[in-house]
C-alpha cells in the first residue's frame, strides 16, 4: 500500500509516531417510551446526571480544563439549552432525536460564527451533546483512545481527550477542527502533536495501520514506507534531544556569561508563524512582515482584513511589545498592481517607503487598520528602507491624519509610535537626525548595501559579510545614536541568528536581538556564553 | 469607557440603560460568558445585553442565550435592567466588562 500524504494546519507542535485509532461516533440505542411525560423525565435526568459528572470531575482539577468543564456545565444548567427538544418532545419525538435535533441546531449556528474562537466551540457544544445522549442510553459513548495512539477523526470532544493518557505520546489527526479548540489548547498545554484541517480522511479498503504525525509542519503520513519512517524516526530522536535542552532553557531569559540581560524578539512573516508557541520564549515581536498579506491571491487587502492579523498578533503577544513594519515590496519582494515591474535596478529602485509614499491610498489602508489594532497591546510600527528624515516626516504626518479621521469617527484606535528600519547606510550613518521612536537595525539590507554585494549572487556571497568591521561600525554608530536620543535599538536581520555574530554584535551595545522562532533557544545558548 | 446615562436611577419601572466596550481577548467567549452569567444570577433584576442600543435584547442570565450573540472582542455591550436592585447589577456587570472579565 503506497503511503498518505496529508496537509492541513498545525495546532500543537512535536512529532509522533504511532497506531492509528479511528475515533468515530458510537451509536447508542435505547428503547423510548410513547409518553412524552416519560420521555421529557429521561431528559431531564439524562442532562442532570451529564451535568454531575463532569462538575465531580472538576473537583479533582484546576486552570484551564477546569474552565472548559466549568462552561459545559454552565450550559447544562441552563434550561435555554434543553428548550427547543423538550418542545418537540411533546409533539412525540423521542428523548435522544429531540436532544440531537436541538443540540445539531446550537452547533451549526457555532460553525457558522464569523469568529474562529467562537467556531471552535462547536467541538463543546458536541461533547454536551454526547455526554448527554450517553446518559439517556446508559451506555459510555466517549470513545476510548489508546495510549500512545495517532487518533484519527473528523473532529474531536474535550471529554474524549481528556479521557485518554497523554503521558506516554501520542497524537491527534482531524479531517476538521481548529487550532483555537479546546481539544488544541489542551494538546498543547499535555505535548500531544496535533494537525487540524486535513480534509476527508479516506481509505480504499483498510483504514491505516500506522501514522506519523508532523505537529509543527502541519502534516501527515499514513502507512508510511519503510524509509519514510526512518528518517521521521531519526527527526524525532533529533528533535527530542534539541528539545530536551531547549526547553530548559528557552523560557529563560537571555543573559550574557557576565550577566548583561539581551532581549530575545521574535521575526514573524503571519500569525500562523505563532502557531503552538509560548509567549513566554521571548520578549516580544521584533519584526512583523506585512508582505504576506498583500501576496494573497485577492488583491490588497482591505483595513477589516488587515487589522484582524494584527490583532491576532497583538493578542497572542499578551502585552509584550510587538513591533510591525509597513509594506516592504519592491527589491526582490514583487506585488502584482502595486509595484513596478522591470525596474533597472529593483533593490535601488521604488521600494519600501518610497513605494508607500507614492501609493498614499494603499499605505492609508494599512495606517489605520494599525492605528485600530493599536488598542489591543503594546503596538510598535516600523517604516522599511528610510533613507532621509523628510520620509519618516511625511509618514508621520499621514499617521497622524489617520489616527486623528479614526477618533472622529469615534473608532477605537490608538497612535503607535513609529521608528524606522536602519538599512540603508545613509540612515545609519545620521540615525540621529531621524526623529524615530525607535531603531531597528535591518542587518541584510545594510550589509548589502555597504557591501555592494548581494548575498545570492554567488560570486561575490563572501563580500555579504555583517560581520565585516565597516557594516559593524555603522551597527554601533546607530546604537550610540539610540543611546543619546535615548531610543531603542535593535536588530532584526538574519545576522541576530548568526551565532558566530552575537559576541561581535552584543559588542557594539546592541541589547535587543529578533530572530524567527526556531532560532530562538539556539540564540539564548550562543548569548549566555558571550563574555565582554 | 461607559456612558453613565443611566435614565433616572433609583426608578424601578423604567429600564436603565448603559453600555461598555469589550476589552478582553476573545470577546465575550466561554469563560467571560460563565462569569457574566453567574454575576447577573446574583440580582432579582432583569438583566438583558445587545449588540445595539435598540436591541434585539438577550437574557443576560442564560448562558446558551449569551454565547448565542457571539459578541466579539471591540464590540459595545448595551445593557438594560429592570429590576428594585438594578443599579447595582448594572454597576456590577459594568465593572465585569470592564475588568475584561478579569483576563485582561
Amino acid at each position: 500500500m503506497a503511503e498518505i500524504h496529508l496537509t492541513g494546519r498545525a495546532a500543537s507542535p512535536g512529532l509522533a509516531i504511532g497506531p492509528v485509532t479511528m475515533l468515530t461516533a458510537a451509536v447508542a440505542r435505547r428503547t423510548a417510551s410513547d409518553d412524552p411525560a416519560q420521555e421529557a423525565a429521561a431528559l431531564r435526568a439524562a442532562i442532570e446526571g451529564a451535568r454531575a459528572e463532569i462538575a465531580n470531575q472538576i473537583k479533582t482539577i484546576r486552570g484551564d480544563v477546569a474552565d472548559i468543564l466549568e462552561f459545559q456545565v454552565a450550559m447544562l444548567e441552563d434550561d435555554a439549552l434543553a428548550e427547543p427538544a423538550y418542545g418537540v418532545i411533546s409533539d412525540g419525538i423521542t428523548a435522544d432525536h429531540a436532544w440531537r435535533l436541538a443540540l445539531d441546531v446550537e452547533i451549526a449556528g457555532y460553525r457558522a460564527a464569523e469568529d474562529e474562537y467562537f467556531r471552535a466551540r462547536a467541538a463543546d457544544i458536541v461533547d454536551i451533546r454526547d455526554r448527554v445522549l450517553a446518559h439517556l442510553s446508559g451506555v459510555d459513548t466517549v470513545a476510548r483512545i489508546t495510549s500512545g495512539s495517532i487518533v484519527a477523526a473528523d473532529d474531536i470532544t474535550p471529554s474524549a481527550f481528556l479521557a485518554a493518557d497523554w503521558s506516554h505520546g501520542g497524537a491527534i489527526a482531524l479531517a476538521a477542527g481548529s487550532p483555537s479548540s479546546h481539544v488544541a489548547m489542551l494538546a498543547r498545554a499535555r505535548g500531544a502533536p496535533m494537525v487540524v484541517g486535513l480534509g476527508p480522511l479516506s481509505w480504499n479498503g483498510q483504514p491505516p495501520a500506522l501514522a506519523l504525525v508532523d505537529g509543527d509542519a502541519g502534516t501527515v503520513i499514513f502507512d508510511p514506507e519503510p524509509e519514510t519512517r526512518r528518517l521521521f524516526e531519526q527527526r524525532m530522536a533529533v528533535a527530542n534531544a534539541a528539545q530536551a535542552a531547549a526547553d530548559a532553557a528557552c523560557l529563560e531569559s537571555a543573559r550574557t556569561a557576565d550577566g548583561r540581560r539581551i532581549a530575545v524578539l521574535l521575526n514573524i512573516a503571519a500569525p500562523e508563524d505563532l502557531a503552538g508557541l509560548d509567549p513566554a520564549i521571548c520578549d516580544g515581536i521584533g519584526l512583523v512582515r506585512t508582505e504576506f498579506l498583500f501576496e494573497a491571491a485577492q488583491g490588497l487587502p482591505d483595513e477589516d482584513a488587515q487589522y484582524a492579523v494584527y490583532r491576532r498578533i497583538l493578542e497572542w503577544a499578551e502585552g509584550r511589545p510587538v513591533t510591525i513594519r509597513t509594506l516592504d515590496a519592491g527589491g526582490d519582494k514583487p506585488i502584482a498592481g502595486l509595484t513596478i515591474d522591470n525596474e533597472r535596478n529593483p533593490f535601488l529602485g521604488l521600494r519600501g517607503i518610497r513605494l508607500s509614499l507614492a501609493r498614499p491610498e494603499v499605505f492609508r489602508v494599512q495606517l489605520r487598520a494599525l492605528c485600530r489594532a493599536a488598542v489591543h497591546g503594546a503596538l510598535k510600527v516600523m517604516l522599511p528602507m528610510i533613507a532621509v528624515p523628510s520620509e519618516l516626516d511625511r509618514a508621520n504626518a499621514l499617521l497622524d491624519a489617520e489616527f486623528t479621521a479614526l477618533r472622529a469617527e469615534g473608532i477605537a484606535c490608538a497612535h503607535p509610535p513609529l521608528g524606522i528600519m536602519v538599512e540603508v547606510p545613509a540612515a545609519a550613518l545620521r540615525a540621529e537626525d531621524f526623529g524615530a521612536a525607535f531603531y531597528s537595525i535591518g542587518s541584510n539590507d545594510l550589509t548589502q548595501y555597504t557591501m555592494a554585494a548581494a548575498r545570492d549572487v554567488g560570486a561575490v556571497a563572501d563580500l555579504n559579510d555583517t560581520g565585516n568591521p565597516a557594516v559593524l561600525a555603522l551597527i554601533s554608530r546607530t546604537v550610540e545614536a539610540g543611546r543619546k536620543r535615548g531610543v531603542e535599538v535593535s536588530l532584526c536581520g538574519d545576522a541576530a541568528a548568526d551565532t558566530r555574530l552575537t559576541a561581535a554584535l552584543i559588542a557594539t551595545g546592541l541589547t535587543i536581538l529578533s530572530v524567527s522562532p526556531i532560532a530562538v533557544a539556539r540564540l539564548k545558548a550562543a548569548i549566555a556564553k558571550v563574555r565582554s | 469607557m461607559h456612558d453613565a446615562h443611566a435614565s433616572r436611577p433609583g426608578e424601578t419601572a423604567v429600564p436603565l440603560t448603559a453600555s461598555a466596550v469589550l476589552v478582553n481577548k476573545v470577546g465575550l467567549h466561554a469563560r467571560p460568558s460563565v462569569k457574566l452569567t453567574q454575576c447577573a444570577k446574583g440580582f432579582t433584576a432583569k438583566i438583558e445585553l445587545a449588540l445595539s442600543a435598540d436591541g434585539p435584547w438577550t437574557d443576560a442570565k442564560s448562558p446558551v442565550k449569551v454565547m448565542r450573540v457571539k459578541a466579539p472582542q471591540g464590540a459595545t455591550l448595551h445593557f438594560r435592567v429592570t429590576g428594585s436592585d438594578g443599579k447595582a447589577a448594572l454597576a456590577a456587570v459594568l465593572a465585569l466588562v470592564h475588568d475584561g472579565f478579569g483576563e485582561a
